[in-house]
């Protein structure tokens, strides 16, 4: 066994390689980035030839994992919990059509929201795709389950969904990894095209199988290594935690504590060890991060006042969990009491400090332009998409007026042009559009909507770091191919010096009654340094 | 042994690299580490945080209750501040002096200051200078990491050879150089 000190990220990345995985599918998208970055470059990656490079968005990537899957080998897909939504098509169906090679599905949740648009909590997911769930509560498990999910997903001939949380993601521990990693699987054709075409008849059979299998899958839950009953001397209260919950309620007990504990890492929720905890304790404190998914099922219809959570307001029912909400919750709960904060009084002196696009950002020059052309129009509206430019809500730009998911921007210009709105404005990043904005423009040019989409290029997926961006080099004939005319297509470089022209084809395209689209293209800040770095030190090696 | 630490400033500033000295350093000594990290938007010249726990007891919980943290590091005095409810009653703070004004409400630096004064522990130094008078002046991160080497409770040359280890493949200047301001901190302390 060596040590290494690894992200949660890292140690599920490394986890899956010595599973013997052959590919990674997966969209940048924060917490859970840096699985990919992490096989991306890795030797033993490298050397075996394992996929790595990342897909257009979430749903291709799925797919891609399952056709792997289909010849024998094992896959991964990492996504955030929003992209879970983009690819929920593909992901309930292989609950359909299960596997041949393992699958695992990895998705980073991310509540308080650090860097996302909502809190959804992807164990429903997995319930109601009838799909095995795990979720560690820290580094060793994540790497030791991956193997475990691997193993479970081929033996069940299911795939098998990992959910984890940002501070799962993003904290680091020392992690024991194995010395020899697991070969990878070989090419086989073992499945079976009966399983794999939902046809009506076929699903019909598959679905029948797959709910039959349910009760296995709960029984394999209740013996699971993940899902202990840790024993305590006194049943006054039972303590039911999962994932990052469960290190915080062993935070208030340094030395052991004296209720019994039920950490859940598994689901179908074993109901038989709830039941023990349910009959035996008088009192049941659960401790989830996410929303409540193991109290809605614990309490049902009851309304039990011995049942404690977030329903009850016995903790937070949005954001992170803390230390602090459980030790609160627990001081209250319990005849501890644990000390609560002893630290310094805030300073009323400090002031906010969001985030802002970063210093000769293309995207600034973007919303300095359209900000002064629009202020010669009379209710304008700007449809913005997420990335680094939805900063372009706050000051100095105030510059849009939506931010929903993945490519709204073009599909909400559109629908406010059908409404009959004028200036209909989107802006969208390189990266967001091929993701889900193609299919929103062929859309809007099919019926010449009035609307002016701005694809603001910066040839980089920016938010997440940098990774490459699907399109790039790509963005003009992507355009004309959906059936654009050369017309109104226009490229600028968004730079102060260019302010004149570009302020001028801005407000030609919005005076065009139909569709057109206008790309700045200049490199993002971020990896424009990085390359001058990497540049400067290959020419110091010289 | 057990110290928890609140390494903060501005997305950018290198919180992350002392952060891995340090990691380096318990590691070596088979410590237990656990550090929290903040990535994605929040970077992008918002204020950044992480926590870092070592003990030679296992860590529970990633982060850090209120009140509980025995060092703040921070590179950037109101940043400092803003972590001031995770501090507990005798802990230090180790800040950089020089602010880092990319919001148009900055406070007045005599107030931060004043702040800073009314605490029982604290070290404030001003290491963008000293790493610009001493010749190395992209290793200011790592002048804070050797001012806070006492409140950290690491021995001065574990730190150092992390250094040797984190750096080692960038070439010997760059060992040389944080070295050197590994030193320039100490004797700051």
């Amino acid at each position: 066994m060596k040590k290494q000190l690894l992200l949660g990220d890292e140690a599920i990345a490394l986890g899956a390689l010595h599973a013997g995985l052959s590919g990674v599918y997966a969209y940048p998208g924060t917490p859970s980035t840096e699985i990919t970055e992490f096989i991306q470059s890795n030797a033993l990656a490298k050397e075996r030839g394992v996929h790595s490079r990342w897909s257009t968005n979430e749903k291709t990537a799925m797919e891609a994992a399952l056709g792997m899957s289909f010849m024998g080998k094992r896959a991964l897909v990492c996504m955030k919990h929003v992209g879970m939504n983009v690819c929920a098509d593909p992901f309930v169906n292989s609950g359909m059509t299960g596997v041949n090679g393992g699958v695992v599905v990895l998705v980073a949740d991310d509540p308080s929201m650090h860097s996302s648009q909502d809190e959804q909590d992807s164990r429903f997911y997995g319930k109601f795709a009838m799909v095995p769930t795990f979720e560690p509560s820290n580094q060793q498990e994540a790497y030791d389950m991956m193997a475990a999910a691997f193993e479970y997903s081929e033996k069940q001939c299911l795939p098998v969904l990992m959910r984890v949380t940002t501070r799962m993601a993003h904290s680091r521990a020392v992690v024991e990894v194995a010395d020899e990693p697991r070969k990878e699987n070989e090419l086989n054709y073992n499945a079976v095209a009966a399983n794999w075409v939902l046809l009506p008849a076929n699903a019909r059979k598959r679905n029948d199988v797959v709910t039959v299998q349910q009760k296995q899958l709960e029984e394999d839950a209740a013996n699971s290594p993940y899902n202990i009953y840790i024993e305590g001397q006194d049943n006054s209260l039972g303590i039911i935690a999962s994932g990052i919950g469960f290190n915080y309620v062993n935070e208030c007990f340094t030395n052991g504590s004296p209720y019994p504990i039920l950490k859940i890492s598994q689901y179908p929720l074993p109901k038989k060890l709830v039941r023990r905890m349910l009959s035996e304790c008088k009192q049941v404190f659960i401790v989830e991060e996410g929303q409540p998914f193991i109290e809605d099922m614990v309490r049902g219809v009851s309304e039990s006042e011995n049942i404690k959570g977030k329903l009850d307001g016995t903790l937070p029912r949005t954001g992170e969990l803390t230390p602090d909400a459980v030790k609160q919750a627990l001081s209250h709960l319990s005849t501890f009491n644990f000390e609560l904060s002893t630290g310094f009084a805030p300073s009323e002196n400090v002031v906010p400090r969001p985030p802002a696009l970063c210093q000769g950002c293309g995207h600034r020059d973007v919303y300095a332009a359209l900000n002064e052309v629009l202020k010669e129009y009379e209710n304008p509206r700007v449809f913005g998409d997420i990335g680094c430019y939805t900063l372009g809500f706050l000051p100095p730009f105030r510059a849009i007026h939506s931010c929903v998911d993945m490519g709204a921007s073009i599909t909400m210009a559109k629908g406010a042009a059908d409404a009959g709105q004028w200036p209909a404005v989107a802006v969208i990043g390189d990266s967001t559009f091929t993701h889900s904005g193609m299919t929103g423009l062929l859309d809007a040019i099919n019926e010449n909507a009035n609307i002016t989409v701005i694809i603001s290029d910066n040839l980089t997926t920016g938010m997440t770091g940098g990774q490459d961006s699907a399109g790039t080099n790509k963005f003009e004939a992507i355009c004309r191919g959906l059936g654009l005319s050369d017309e109104h297509l226009k490229v600028v470089v968004p730079l102060p010096k260019n302010m004149p022209e570009i302020t001028q084809i801005i407000r030609d395209e919005i005076n065009y009654k139909g569709t057109s689209v206008i790309i700045p293209r200049r490199e993002c800040m971020q990896t424009l340094q990085r390359h001058l770095k990497q540049k400067k030190a290959q020419e110091g090696q010289k | 042994m057990k110290t928890d630490i609140i390494l903060c400033g501005v997305g950018g500033q290198g919180i992350l690299s002392i952060a891995t000295i340090i990691g380096e350093a318990a590691m070596n000594e088979n410590l237990y580490i656990k550090q929290a990290e903040v990535h994605g938007m929040s970077q992008r010249g918002g204020d950044v945080q992480s926590n870092l726990r070592i003990s030679s007891k296992p860590i529970a919980s990633d982060l850090i209750a209120k009140g509980g943290a025995d060092v703040i590091i921070s590179m950037e005095p109101m940043e400092a501040l803003r972590y001031l409810p995770y501090l507990n009653k005798e802990g230090w703070i180790i800040t950089s002096k020089t602010p880092f004004v990319n919001i148009p409400n900055y406070p007045e630096m005599s107030v931060i200051e004043a702040d800073l004064k009314k605490l029982p522990h604290v070290i404030s130094i001003d290491i963008e200078q000293m790493a610009k008078d001493n010749g190395v002046p992209r290793s200011a991160n790592v002048i804070l990491l050797g001012a806070a080497q006492k409140a950290l409770g690491i021995e001065y040359e574990k730190l150092e050879d992390a250094i040797r280890r984190v750096f080692g493949r960038k070439g010997e200047a760059i060992v040389e150089a944080n070295i050197k301001a590994l030193a320039l901190g100490r004797e700051a302390q």
